[in-house]
């Protein structure tokens, strides 16, 4: 049965995209047949973290609008041929969506595929909530930081209220996915912790993604970071993410800390 | 104070974070659905006394204190002395 993944956050930079497209190539890494859907009508980005800006002729608006069939419009990816992109368009704005269209379009792509991971924009206007609408699974991806926390906190409510299975009174589920996590700022106190995060928000949590150059290099050469990198500690943590998410009982461990010759000194200091 | 302690002191700003953060959500999750209840309040308090008392919009200071356990409203209302003795 196929399922429905809204990648959410409130906030914007915590790593939507990175998240939505690092978890479709590894959920597809896994032998499942994935659509990635970019929500973020007027600033798509999804296509290029992917790698396949080039590759865009009708979008999402357009076949909501009924201007373009589906199959028109999936971009299957070149390196895994069970991943396919639906880009955003990127001069409407998000009033061309409609949540009927877009209902038409998601049960159409339950057809074909095993996940339909929608990237949502940042905010909690209308291309947000339209992303989570429809949703069986949704994750939220956080930073260990005041404003991300506090914008997270927002909108795993509007999950409770707005999506369509909540609407039924049944049960969505939501995950947490901490991004961007120093654990040695952690240790030091500059950041909050995992625990911390988890405390406050008190949702599973699906993965913990280190702070990483790898991540930023995956995007800039128009890979996801499973794909570019897959032995690099993001990608093994998106990998686990995404065999958690089909269900295997894969233990958590946080990112290891590196440890510089500066805090070395101080640790054993601090030990003595 | 040891030269660690010195050298890290002010820098454990993440319990703050979460401490500031509990606060604020357990208010923000008890008020999502009547985000704007601190307005009514004011609103609604404010006509009862305008039915007894002339009141100028601009003598009114409203204030909000949310604490972990206890909020405080505050509406501090000026009244001219004419109007007190009228009334």
């Amino acid at each position: 049965m196929s399922k429905v993944m809204v990648v959410t956050s409130g906030k914007g930079g915590v790593g939507k995209t990175t998240s939505t497209a690092a978890l479709g190539a590894a959920l597809a890494q896994q032998n499942q047949t994935v659509a990635v859907v970019d929500f973020d009508v007027g600033l798509r980005n999804l296509d290029l973290v992917m790698g396949a800006e080039r590759r865009v002729v009708f979008d999402l608006v357009n076949v909501v609008q009924g201007d373009a069939k589906l199959a028109q419009a999936l971009i299957r990816d070149k390196r895994l041929e069970n991943l396919s992109l639906l880009p955003a368009s990127q001069t409407r704005d998000k009033d061309a969506l409609t949540e009927e269209g877009v209902g038409r379009v998601i049960e159409e792509l339950r057809e074909r595929f095993d996940w339909i991971i929608c990237d949502s924009p940042a905010g909690i206007e209308k291309g947000a909530t339209l992303a989570m609408r429809f949703a069986d699974v949704a994750v939220v991806v956080v930073n260990a930081e005041v404003s991300s926390v506090r914008d997270s906190d927002r909108i795993i409510g509007l999950l409770d209220a707005k999506t369509r299975l909540a609407e039924q009174g049944d049960r969505l589920d939501k995950r947490l996915l901490l991004t961007r996590y120093d654990p040695a700022r952690a240790a030091r106190g500059e950041m909050m912790k995992v625990e911390d995060v988890l405390e406050i928000l008190a949702l599973p949590l699906l993965g913990i993604v280190g702070e990483s150059p790898d991540v930023l290099t995956a995007s800039n050469m128009g890979a996801p970071v499973t794909l570019h990198s897959p032995a690099s500690a993001p990608a093994l943590a998106y990998m686990d993410a995404a065999r958690r998410l089909l269900g295997e009982d894969v233990p958590l461990t946080a990112p290891a800390q590196r440890q510089g010759l500066l805090s070395r000194l101080f640790g054993r200091k601090a030990a003595a | 104070m040891s030269l660690l302690g010195f050298l890290t002191r002010g820098r454990s700003s993440a319990p703050v974070a979460r401490d500031r953060l509990q606060v604020l959500l357990a208010h923000e999750r008890a008020l999502s659905s009547r985000s704007d209840l601190v307005a009514v309040l004011q609103k609604e308090i404010l006509a009862v006394i305008a039915r007894h008392l002339p009141i100028e919009q601009d003598k009114v200071v409203v204030k909000l204190d949310r604490g972990a356990k206890v909020s405080t409203l505050e509406i501090d209302i000026e009244m001219p002395d004419e109007a007190v003795q009228r009334g």
